[in-house]
């Protein structure tokens, strides 16, 4: 008992911050159906702008928020136009390979630009501590765990109650008939580049002062990140929240209490068993 | 200008004609000397280690300074004399062979410096896998090998007859470990159970089982092992599980950027073992203390050697000194290393009394220099029947007050080791 309440409690804030990374994939994902394999090179490169801030202009990665996120929101954008909007009715093939190549292109730039170094930030607003259900839980992690569940709260909302929101649920539902009714599916869907690309900067702003960054790092996060979306459920923003939550769960929970060298070994059984019975995942709504 | 007459100018052309027909080995006799001895070194002088083979390059060739020059202030093998004493003062030379950190260069580089330029002797390869191939060529042939900075333990199991290594290896760094243990429990401190936390790739699957190997053959208790994946998106439940298990040390072994989450999940637990001794590569990189700050404070890391020593060892620093005035910077640990492996041999060299290879190869065998006369923290060099230097050891180096300072062996520590390592809120 004394190892349960420590392992869930981390592990739930664990995997919103896993949410927070998967938002911005699962939400690309979902209104144009292309699969954004350098998704977390955009973390780690929001990683190294929030470092720089914090080292050279000594903003607290919390205040770069305001210059971060905006900037990524158009790097998104820029990339839906230069890259993706080509490769929009190419087979699935082309599309993967193009975001495979992505990937190593965005690497290997931080490669160049800021050598293989490890850069992590050390501030007060990292060494602090809380107390979550009598666990204590470093303060930053409990932050963007807090971000994350009002990232989610404010895309729904938006997606809801607002008209560019209904518009680009209507473009994830149906390309042509969207088109149809006069809503500028090219621009919605650079907008919901911009909204993905945006959130994971954002997630990247927050995990830097716990989580050190280097070229590489993106890896630590890519696959924990695809298999929040799938678990969740395609086409739901809110089923990487749930995927995510899952995850974190999984990992912490049967990892401290049966073997921790196998924690990703129980995730992804547990993975696999819940898509042999719910292919659409545990939010997905039917086939597509 | 004094004009020059006849017979001056004849007998001056004569003596520098005679010199260039004859070549090198005339010029010497003329100057009273024989050409100095030929010794191959072959490393990775291009290439992606290039800048790792151009510190090898300087740390040897002062070396080789310092056994050619007298050097009479300095307590090393062969420093006060010119040149080799039992060979008529005669001077080495060494012969560059450049592996471009490839094992099937490197074994080509030494079979031509065996064939085609005659050395004596080899000395290399820096890399493990090119030292494996490099050496084969100098068994095959008869000519002694010298190793001073590979690490695979499995270099001195091959049952070679011409291979010797100088520096320690792999499972000499985690020995130490459990040696500054054995110390501290002599000293009267409870240790007995002990955590493994490791990576879990070769580097650190292979020291996880070493690990495990000599806490059994010691009497303690392993009570948790945890491998994971590097890089990890979390530690936490590996580490809850770990500290459940109440380890009285822990060993890691991780890379740097493991070792930033490590740090920062005990901090977030609140909790740190007496001791935790690491593996990692990131003691030399000051990426770590910059990412961590105060919380990287009391971590233990193994090394195979460092400055610090010289503080009880005045001979390191005054040849950190000469290195320095040569080449602009420090030693490190793998110069220090190669250094000593040169003065190694040319000390069998020189008690062979012969550049004959099966005279060097016994006089190797015969090897035994003092502790007082290394730079290293060992107590002396000998070479065991496969080969190995059975006193090459390493230092433990704790962060203290944002440096790395040695804390052990005891008798070249530079700071007093803090054990067990303070609570996070006594910090």
């Amino acid at each position: 008992m004394d190892l349960l309440l420590p392992a869930a409690t981390s592990g739930l804030v664990l995997g919103l911050v896993y949410a927070l990374v998967a938002l911005g994939l699962s939400f690309i994902w979902g209104v144009m159906d292309v699969v954004n394999l350098a998704h977390a090179e955009y973390l780690m490169l929001a990683m190294y702008a929030t470092y720089w801030l914090w080292a050279l202009g000594r903003i607290e990665p919390a205040l770069a928020t305001p210059i971060v996120v905006p900037v990524f929101f158009a790097f998104g954008w820029v990339t839906y136009r230069l890259l993706i909007r080509r490769i929009l009715q190419a087979p699935l093939a082309a599309q993967i390979f193009a975001t495979f190549g992505l990937l190593f292109v965005l690497r290997y730039a931080a490669f160049f630009a800021f050598g293989p170094n490890v850069y992590g930030i050390w501030s007060a607003q990292a060494a602090g501590s809380t107390s979550v259900l009598g666990v204590p839980i470093a303060a930053p992690k409990v932050h963007a765990a807090l971000v994350s569940l009002a990232a989610f709260g404010a895309l729904s909302l938006f997606l809801r109650h607002t008209k560019t929101g209904k518009a680009l649920r209507a473009c994830a539902q149906n390309r042509e008939v969207a088109l149809t009714l006069g809503i500028p599916v090219d621009r919605m869907y650079a907008l919901s580049w911009g909204i993905g690309i945006a959130s994971v900067a954002l997630a990247g702003v927050f995990l830097l002062p716990f989580y050190q960054v280097s070229p590489t790092i993106g890896d630590a996060f890519l696959l924990v990140a695809f298999a929040s979306v799938v678990l969740g459920g395609f086409g739901r923003v809110d089923g990487a929240l749930v995927g995510g939550v899952c995850i974190g769960l999984l990992e912490n929970v049967l990892g401290t209490l049966l073997s921790p060298t196998f924690k990703f070994l129980f995730v992804f059984v547990a993975f696999v068993a819940i898509l042999l019975v719910r292919p659409q995942g545990l939010l997905g709504e039917g086939g597509r | 200008m004094r004009p020059i007459t006849r017979r001056q100018f004849l007998q001056d052309s004569a003596v520098a004609l005679a010199s260039l027909a004859l070549g090198d080995r005339l010029a010497a006799v003329l100057a009273g000397q024989e050409a100095p001895i030929p010794i191959g070194a072959v490393y990775p002088l291009t290439g992606a280690l290039a800048r790792i083979g151009a510190v090898i390059r300087n740390a040897i060739e002062l070396a080789v300074d310092i056994v050619n020059t007298p050097y009479p202030d300095l307590n090393l093998p062969l420093a006060r004399t010119a040149g080799l004493p039992r060979l008529g003062g005669r001077r080495i030379r060494v012969v560059w062979g450049d592996s471009r950190g490839d094992p099937a260069t490197g074994r080509a580089e030494a079979e031509r410096l065996i064939e085609q330029e005659r050395v004596v002797a080899l000395i290399g390869s820096y890399q493990s896998a090119v030292t494996a191939t490099a050496s084969l060529a100098a068994e095959a042939r008869g000519i002694p090998f010298l190793n001073a900075e590979s690490s695979s333990p499995r270099l001195t199991e091959r049952g070679f007859k011409w291979f010797f290594r100088t520096g320690p290896h792999d499972i000499t760094f985690t020995q130490i470990m459990f040696d500054m243990v054995e110390d501290l429990k002599r000293k009267g401190h409870r240790i007995l159970r002990v955590a493994v936390l490791a990576e879990d790739t070769e580097f650190g699957a292979t020291a996880a089982g070493v690990a495990k190997g000599f806490a059994q053959a010691r009497g303690y208790q392993l009570v948790a092992m945890e491998l994971y994946t590097s890089p990890p998106s979390s530690l936490t439940a590996e580490l809850l599980r770990i500290r459940a298990a109440n380890p009285d040390f822990v060993i890691g072994a991780n890379y740097l950027v493991d070792a930033i989450v490590i740090t920062r999940t005990l901090k977030e637990m609140r909790w740190f073992p007496q001791g935790f001794l690491t593996h990692a590569g990131f003691t030399t990189v000051p990426d770590y203390l910059n990412a961590v700050g105060k919380d990287g404070y009391y971590f233990l890391a193994r090394a195979p050697w460092a400055l610090g020593i010289g503080r009880r060892k005045p001979l390191v620093l005054r040849v950190n000194e000469l290195y320095k005035r040569r080449y602009g910077s420090d030693m490190d640990e793998v110069a220090a290393r190669a250094f000593t492996g040169m003065l190694t041999l040319a000390d069998a060299i020189n008690r062979a009394g012969s550049t004959q290879p099966a005279a060097i190869q016994r006089a190797l065998r015969e090897t035994r220099i003092p502790a007082d006369q290394l730079i290293m923290p060992w107590r002396g060099i000998e070479f065991d029947s496969k080969g190995q230097n059975r006193h090459a050891t390493g230092v433990m180096v704790q962060i203290l007050e944002g440096e790395y300072k040695v804390v052990w062996p005891f008798e070249v520590a530079e700071a007093q080791l803090v054990w067990p390592a303070p609570p996070w809120d006594r910090r």
